[in-house]
């Protein structure tokens, strides 16, 4: 129904989305003002030292603690974290702490998204080739699942490892390649399962009717297949892009790349009890991050409003 | 539907060679010559892996590159490889992706007996051991004989050995105590979440000394705390080593001619180090701040870790020769640690080639003939900490 109403009346549903658009900024504002406000809600509220349960006395660390504590190094002031920000990152002369988050996100954004690209291309591929042969989408789907089971810090030293083996053997294969890769592996797997779905989504009616123009696979594919993949596809690109994030992040971590967000949350974290404030910059710059990605990805779908008809959720 | 059948099979075949002649290139490829016995092309470039992130820690290595004294040496190339992720020192040094690595002597006897490898501690650049377990002053906990029944911190992956030699020592049962993985900040303790955490004297003692006391607010002082020093028990094991490949020095005399001179040139920044300890810790400081992005503690904290190494380091003994007596210890100790799960680290003596000598001796020998005077001793210095370190 509302569909029709858009396709209707284009300037209409236009200033309509607009006009959503703001008040979805409002509430986006809002939600990040009610998190501050429950933080130092709880924070006074709450006990020092948190609430555990059948705590044995005089045994360290026995009960389950069911409140966490709310002292100033397990939850710094939000004032105080976002004053950390403006200060030198590691003391002394170094810039502020905001500017080498920034760096660092943006070291860390541009490993996801060539491991998005990577992933975008191999799960597209993958997509299209079993949609295309039966044989291979039984041959290959369950693998394709059974991949995502390997977990990724078993999988990083190893794509590391083969990494760092060409790199002696002559063609150059720099640290930032295997994190984009490690990343691609999280990437492909939404990819790979939404274009299988997309492509198989038109209705038997319409493929019959292809067939009845005696349209080949190809024309089948541009004209049928792919459009209606779309919808399909969207979810599955920002799942892929939310992916990607997460596996250069851990990638990095692991591998022991330098420079990313993630390498620096786990130093800042580090120095958390002198420094307590320090490791909620690179926490925020992981966020930014994530909305970074997702953000660009919905430009694609900007892109390709017109084949979006009754998006599947993801 | 046949013909699509067929086309898939061809696919998937096509497929199979193409990944089995990639995996026929993955293959080792690279065969530098110099094998011929005596006459040799000096490496030129090497690398070396640390077993941590940039810090005083490591600033021999640093100085060495900074001050060109690996230049001196003949080296034009040096890599200085950081860890701190799931990088195992002695795993990268044995897959070949490094020349020289710095790890523990304790982990690497657990690697050398668990995988068979095949390496050689070729300098001790720590004589002695700087890990201590912190706990609060009047908790009770003054020696390893308190261990038992109480919940101890330590960081795990091998870092955990010394605790277990010293309990053993005692004639202590491991599988009273329970042990606690700490994360590498110092809030375990702080939380009192353990009875008592394992610390670094150069990095995690200097931590909680660089923390706000709530109650006074002031930051907390040494007569807040009881420190068990493991280098005064019996569980004391080495530490900080340069390891090399057992096989490569015996077969390559390029590569042992480029191990001594390594070690020359090590020998020297170490020396800078301990001459001047404050504008050490500052050039690490920079490095690891500027040029690695290693996002270092500050200023403060990276000159009272320079202090401390170099007390672990210039004890008196000449510089990076492996006591044998120190390297008995620790065998012992490794022989008869038992975690709390019962497992052990070793249970066969480490072959005789796991250490040599050879080569930092002739290393010393050489630069007392450049006019290089390795012998002296470190007078330490006081560093006031300041809260954070920076």
């Amino acid at each position: 129904m509302s569909d029709f109403a858009r396709a209707a009346s284009p300037v209409a549903a236009r200033r309509r989305t607009t006009g959503r658009g703001w008040t979805a900024a409002a509430w986006g504002a809002l939600g990040i003002l009610a998190v501050a406000v429950i933080w130092e809600l709880y924070k006074f509220l709450g006990p020092a030292d948190g609430v555990t349960i059948g705590a044995t006395p005089g045994e360290t660390g026995s009960g389950v603690m069911i409140l966490p504590r709310t002292h100033d190094r397990a939850m710094p002031h939000i004032w105080t974290m976002v004053a950390r920000l403006f200060e030198p990152t590691s003391g002394g002369a170094t810039p502020p702490l905001v500017v080498t988050v920034a760096q660092a996100a943006v070291v860390t954004l541009g490993m996801a998204a060539v491991g998005w690209l990577i992933g975008v291309a191999v799960g597209m591929l993958l997509g299209l080739v079993m949609q295309r042969w039966k044989l291979l989408e039984w041959g290959l789907l369950p693998w394709i699942v059974v991949s995502q089971i390997v977990p990724l810090i078993a999988f990083a030293p190893v794509v590391n490892a083969i990494g760092n083996q060409i790199d002696r053997s002559g063609t150059p294969w720099p640290q930032w390649l295997s994190v984009a890769v490690i990343a691609s592996y999280l990437a492909f797997f939404p990819v790979a399962i939404g274009v299988l779905r997309g492509l198989e989504a038109p209705d038997r009616i319409h493929v019959d009717l292809m067939r009845s123009y005696a349209a080949g696979y190809w024309a089948t594919l541009f004209r049928l297949r792919l459009p209606a993949s779309v919808p399909h596809l969207l979810p599955a690109l920002r799942l892929a892009a939310a992916n990607a994030v997460l596996g250069a992040v851990v990638a990095e971590v692991s591998i022991g790349m330098r420079g990313g967000i993630g390498r620096m949350l786990i130093q800042l974290a580090g120095q958390a009890s002198s420094d307590p404030a320090a490791p909620w910059g690179p926490m925020f710059g992981s966020i930014v991050l994530g909305l970074i990605a997702a953000g660009s990805v919905a430009l694609i779908g900007f892109g390709l409003k017109n084949y979006r008809r009754g998006e599947a959720t993801a | 539907m046949r013909l699509s059948k067929r086309r898939g099979l061809g696919l998937a075949s096509a497929a199979a060679v193409t990944a089995l002649a990639l995996a026929a290139c993955a293959g080792p490829s690279d065969s530098d010559g110099g094998d011929t016995d005596g006459d040799f092309t000096p490496l030129k470039s090497i690398k070396l892996q640390l077993q941590w992130l940039p810090q005083a820690q490591f600033a021999g290595y640093y100085l060495a590159q900074e001050k060109g004294y690996f230049k001196e040496e003949g080296f034009d190339d040096v890599e200085i490889v950081p860890s701190g992720g799931d990088i195992v020192p002695q795993d990268a040094l044995v897959a070949g992706d490094v020349d020289f690595a710095v790890a523990w002597v304790p982990k690497v006897l657990g690697s050398i007996e668990a995988s068979g490898v095949e390496l050689t501690d070729i300098a001790q650049v720590f004589q002695k051991s700087g890990t201590t377990q912190v706990s609060w002053k009047g908790s009770g906990i003054t020696s390893v004989k308190d261990f038992e029944g109480k919940k101890i911190g330590s960081w795990g992956f091998g870092n955990e050995w010394e605790i277990f030699a010293a309990m053993a020592a005692d004639g202590l049962d491991s599988t009273t105590v329970s042990i606690t993985t700490q994360d590498f900040s110092m809030n375990a303790l702080l939380d009192k979440d353990v009875d008592a955490a394992q610390a670094m004297t150069y990095n995690e003692l200097a931590q909680v000394l660089e923390t706000v006391n709530p109650a006074t607010g002031k930051l907390y002082t040494m007569d807040d705390l009881d420190v068990i020093y493991y280098e005064d028990t019996e569980g004391a094991m080495l530490q900080d080593a340069l390891w090399a490949d057992t096989k490569r020095l015996a077969d390559d005399p390029a590569y042992a001619d480029a191990a001594v001179r390594f070690l020359k040139a090590v020998a020297k920044g170490w020396l800078y180090a301990r001459d001047n300890p404050e504008d050490a810790a500052k050039v690490v400081y920079d490095i690891a701040s500027n040029a690695e992005a290693a996002f270092p503690v500050g200023p403060v904290h990276q000159l009272w870790m320079m202090n401390e190494v170099n007390k672990l380091i210039w004890t008196g003994a000449d510089f990076g020769v492996v006591d044998d007596a120190a390297w008995k210890k620790t065998v012992a100790g490794a022989l008869s640690a038992k975690n709390q799960d019962g497992l052990e680290l070793i249970t066969s003596e480490p072959p005789a080639s796991a250490y040599s000598n050879e080569y930092i001796k002739k290393a010393i020998e050489e630069l007392k003939k450049d006019g290089v005077d390795l012998s002296g001793s470190y007078t330490p210095i006081d560093v006031t900490l300041t809260e954070g370190g920076q």
